[in-house]
């Protein structure tokens, strides 16, 4: 093997080791747990890092393993591959600092982040996946190594949340199973192509790929939370915060979402799904979920149920982008999936700080909060704003590419959608804004620890901060290289629209 | 002269080795767990060094005593039959240090245990080994009346009761069989496979002695709807019985139904091969949802067991027009079975062992308690769902593609359901085990041992679904399934 084909494997060792490493610590060797985790992440960094400036200068990394006849276990990092490759990698560093000083003092963390670790293999394995069994294979990683953080605490509320979880992936990853095997015995490769592998099959299979189709976005679309079938979401909220963000912005979401991209381009090929008529339907199934998640968002109390509901709207604008089927919402739709990551995880970092510091879970306990905490709101209402679609914020970029696309596409009605979500998810955030900076706060908190001058915990506040100023400065920046618009650009030209 | 002798004695070692050990260790009763280990470490040893003359010389025969067939006895090992040894080889070793640390505070049980328990691995040895059908019969009987004994180990009602309905049923099942040799032997005057396979033709004969031979070693895989006398008897046995019975001891019987099948039955079959696929599916469903109602955890394990099998036999209507891999599915999934079912059953022992019961919603927070048990569980839970990256995901991949390359979607829909009910009573125990109880109880301590083992066999069923093709090649020396995918040529 060359250099080149170790780096994809260290990419996943870096935090696989570490993972495994952690299961065996005692519970009390803090500072070792610490410096693994860290290490791990930095060293995952540093290796994207190499990769991304590799991909830039026209190398490829990939390393094959023979699997079953005929096909192999195979990991490339190629341009769609490090969009998902570099996101994963610094969030998960600033949610392992988050989640140490979320975690500090609280009972079986050598379990916390041995899992943890192992989710952020597995969505590197998504993200790096040569092909569609390979890809299944870390996207069922994915589900049970989420499962003991989603019912972590071991209440039986969190028991129940972990069986609903699991009656939703696992169901989807059989659908997914079947439609890949199938996929498999007409096509007899799985391997992710530019432009897709499935357009020379006689038109006799058309129905079939259909289906095929049908079972795979059924089985991403799981995760991915496209209504009906995100019930899970909202009820995976019984975890800790931490897991919460890491759910919502880097991993199971985002790997769904992940995952629809490379059906969508590397399986069928847009123009190809385009003509066997499945876009349109997923176009329309995407923006009902956008309308739907902002919808009952706004009559959540409960602030991590909000954010939840948020999500599933924010998610499928990325599906929206890839289904629009032009290659300007191909932007769009990929550049949000760096941005939503950026911003719900700032929001849930901090949504876990108000419910830390002062005990505050509901909305309607937020009046004058920004007088408590005054950056972890800056940081809040930073995000916000990026949700809405405020410019200068990271959001905006997204919107504007999705209408651009939309109207190249001719598909005005995606227009009356966009405009129909921003004004909602001004409807849900700006209550809380107002509330937060503009109320009078209440005599005592619900549970007020106190933290001396600061308003929480360093490790807490300075990840939300971190990721908010990202978010802004990804908005800011959009045009400098290497910023992620200009990444979903690059991956345009070179995998979708190149003749 | 000196290669014919050491082959010979490199394919009788399975055999001899386990059979020296259950001597000794029924004349020495105080030393029976060294020799017990010892035999086995040593039976691992022997298999292992049968793979590489296998892959130099391709599949081996040998006539004991130089006597060949129709006379003599005749061993015969292709790579089928080495996998099969190898899978016994590995578990055996597990579940013998999983014994050892078991019995060491009743010293009577062990010494009970050690004979009978290397006599089971004699038997199963032979049984994998045996060219003629004669010989597998007194195989058969042997590795049946072995198994009964060990259940009857466990003491108490209802290990008795449960041993007494397995000896009736073993017993039945081995008649049945006897009763197909004699048919067969009758007809065409041999019993040796290989020669009946040339002579074998479609005539009442023929049926009645498939119907017999079939129906008895359905009944003693307990394949739906002769399971009824499995969960009782594999539930209440001490729990590396317990693991023996679940994950070796059916497989003896479904391997001769394979072999069988494949060389003497499978072209004159028709549409009994459809039968044992239906009896399969409903074995799949009904297995999972028995399992999934349980409340005690070696019952759920023993039904899943019923279950497993069920797919075992989706591959008899499979095989026909996919031969290959249909077979090598069901083989695969034979083999991380019987690993992970293994790895179960001692974490069950582990469980009771730890709080005194296997109640599952009173399981208490051993996810905190017991963390490497509870990893074994989960673990050989992946595998038994069939998720990747584990042996059973293969072969439930194999079985689907054979089943979709035909169109057949009735077993596809089959397999899949199947894997999802798994999934739900796998994870049914996982999440009572995260949960605090609303009945304490007092925990007894859990030998080191009897949790490493448990876990390095689950992570074992989970490697086979990484390290794929090399089993693949060995399962395939010989070409065991050949003869059905020449037959489809043709």
């Amino acid at each position: 093997m060359t250099l080149d084909a170790w780096v994809p494997l260290l990419v996943l060792c870096s935090s696989l080791v570490p993972g495994l490493l952690i299961f065996g610590l005692d519970e009390s060797r803090v500072r070792l747990r610490t410096t693994l985790n860290l290490a791990g992440a930095l060293t995952k960094l540093a290796l994207v890092g190499v990769m991304l400036w590799g991909v830039a200068h026209g190398h490829t990394y990939e390393v094959r393993i023979a699997f079953l006849p005929g096909l192999d276990l195979a990991l490339r990092a190629g341009p769609l591959a490090l969009l998902f490759l570099v996101l994963s990698s610094l969030l998960w560093l600033v949610t392992t600092i988050y989640a140490i000083g979320y975690l500090e003092g609280s009972p079986h963390r050598s379990r916390f982040f041995g899992f943890f670790s192992l989710c952020v293999t597995a969505t590197v394995g998504v993200a790096m996946a040569a092909d569609m069994l390979t890809f299944l294979l870390f996207y069922e990683m994915l589900t049970l190594a989420t499962y003991p953080l989603v019912v972590h605490r071991g209440t039986e509320v969190a028991r129940r949340a972990g069986q609903v979880y699991l009656a939703y992936t696992i169901g989807g990853g059989a659908l997914m199973l079947l439609g890949i095997v199938w996929l498999y015995t007409l096509t007899g490769t799985l391997e992710f192509t530019p432009r897709g592998f499935v357009s020379e099959l006689d038109p006799s299979h058309h129905p079939a790929l259909i289906l095929i189709f049908i079972f795979l976005i059924t089985g991403l679309g799981v995760k991915a939370a496209l209504i009906p079938l995100h019930a899970w979401l909202p009820m995976a909220m019984v975890a800790p915060a931490p897991v919460s963000a890491l759910l919502h912005a880097v991993a199971v979401v985002k790997a769904g979402a992940f995952g629809i991209v490379r059906v969508v381009y590397e399986v069928f090929g847009v123009e190809f799904s385009a003509l066997l008529g499945v876009t349109l339907p997923l176009a329309i199934l995407a923006a009902a979920t956008i309308i739907y998640g902002s919808l009952r968002a706004i009559f959540q109390d409960d602030l991590k149920r909000r954010l939840a509901f948020s999500t599933v709207s924010q998610v499928s604008y990325i599906v929206l982008g890839v289904a629009i089927a032009s290659p300007i919402a191909t932007v769009g739709g990929l550049v949000h999936l760096v941005h939503q990551g950026l911003m719900k995880i700032t929001l849930f970092f901090c949504a876990g700080n108000l419910a830390e510091t002062l005990g505050i879970h509901k909305v309607s306990e937020m009046n004058g909060v920004g007088r408590r905490m005054p950056w972890t709101m800056v940081a809040f209402t930073v995000a916000a704003f990026g949700m809405i679609g405020a410019p200068p914020v990271a959001g905006f970029i997204t919107k504007w590419y999705l209408g651009l696309g939309a109207l190249d596409a001719g598909q005005h009605w995606v227009l009356v959608v966009l405009a129909a979500s921003s004004l909602l998810n001004a409807a849900y955030f700006l209550p809380i804004l107002h509330a937060a900076w503009f109320r009078e706060p209440p005599a005592t908190w619900p549970e007020e620890r106190e933290f001396g001058r600061r308003e929480t915990a360093r490790a807490l506040l300075w990840p939300p901060l971190i990721t908010a100023l990202a978010a802004v400065l990804a908005g800011l920046f959009a045009a400098m290289p290497f910023s992620p618009l200009e990444w979903a650009r690059f991956i345009a030209e070179q995998e979708f629209t190149r003749p | 002269m000196d290669t014919a002798v050491w082959l010979q004695s490199g394919l009788t070692a399975p055999i001899l080795l386990p059979l020296t050990g259950a001597l000794l260790a029924f004349v020495m009763r105080r030393r029976a767990t060294p020799i017990g280990l010892l035999s086995v470490v040593a039976l691992l040893g022997a298999v292992i060094l049968q793979v590489p003359s296998l892959f130099a010389d391709g599949p081996q025969r040998l006539a004991i005593g130089g006597w060949g067939a129709p006379l003599g006895v005749d061993l015969y090992a292709d790579g089928l039959s080495v996998a099969m040894l190898l899978m016994t080889a590995v578990v055996g070793l597990g579940i013998s240090l999983y014994a050892a640390a078991y019995f060491r505070d009743t010293p009577a049980r062990g010494q009970a245990f050690w004979p009978l328990w290397l006599l089971l691995l004699t038997a199963l040895n032979a049984l994998f080994l045996s060219a003629d059908i004669f010989n597998l019969y007194v195989t058969l009987e042997i590795l049946g009346l072995s198994a009964v004994a060990l259940t009857a180990i466990a003491g108490g009602a209802d290990a008795l009761v449960g041993a007494m309905r397995y000896l009736l049923v073993s017993l039945l099942g081995s008649l049945a069989y006897l009763l197909g040799v004699a048919l067969l032997y009758h007809a065409y005057g041999t019993v040796d496979i290989a020669l009946l396979a040339e002579r074998i033709a479609a005539e009442p004969a023929t049926w009645a002695a498939m119907g017999l031979m079939s129906a008895g070693l359905m009944l003693k895989t307990a394949l739906f709807p002769l399971h009824f006398w499995l969960p009782p008897a594999h539930a209440s046995a001490a729990a590396p019985v317990s693991a023996a019975l679940s994950a070796l001891v059916v497989k003896g019987s479904f391997y001769l139904l394979v072999r069988l099948w494949i060389e003497l039955f499978g072209e004159i079959a028709g549409g009994v091969a459809t039968l044992l696929g239906l009896l399969g599916a409903a074995a799949v469903l009904w297995g999972s949802i028995q399992a999934l109602i349980q409340t005690r955890l070696k019952l759920l394990i023993a039904y899943s067991t019923v279950a497993q099998i069920g797919y075992l036999f989706l591959a008899f209507p499979l095989a026909v027009g996919t031969g290959a891999t249909a077979w090598s599915g069901a083989l695969y999934l034979a083999l991380s079975h019987a690993l992970a079912k293994t790895a179960m059953f001692l974490v069950a022992g582990n469980l009771l062992r730890f709080g005194g019961h296997d109640r599952i919603a009173d399981l208490d927070r051993v996810v905190q308690r017991l963390p490497l048990s509870m990893a074994a569980f989960a673990l050989a839970g992946v595998s038994i769902m069939g998720l990747p990256p584990s042996g059973g995901f293969i072969g439930k991949w194999l079985l689907l593609e054979a089943a979709l390359t035909e169109g057949r979607w009735g077993w596809a829909i089959v397999i899949i359901l199947g894997g999802v009910l798994a999934a739900t009573y796998v994870f049914k125990v996982v999440g009572y085990a995260f949960t605090q109880s609303e009945n304490p109880h007092q925990a007894q301590p859990v030998p080191a041992t009897m949790e490493w083992v448990a876990f390095a066999l689950a992570v074992a069923a989970v490697l086979m679904g990484l390290i794929v093709s090399q089993p693949l090649i060995v399962l395939e020396i010989g070409n065991p399934f050949g003869i059905q995918a020449e037959v489809a040529v043709q």
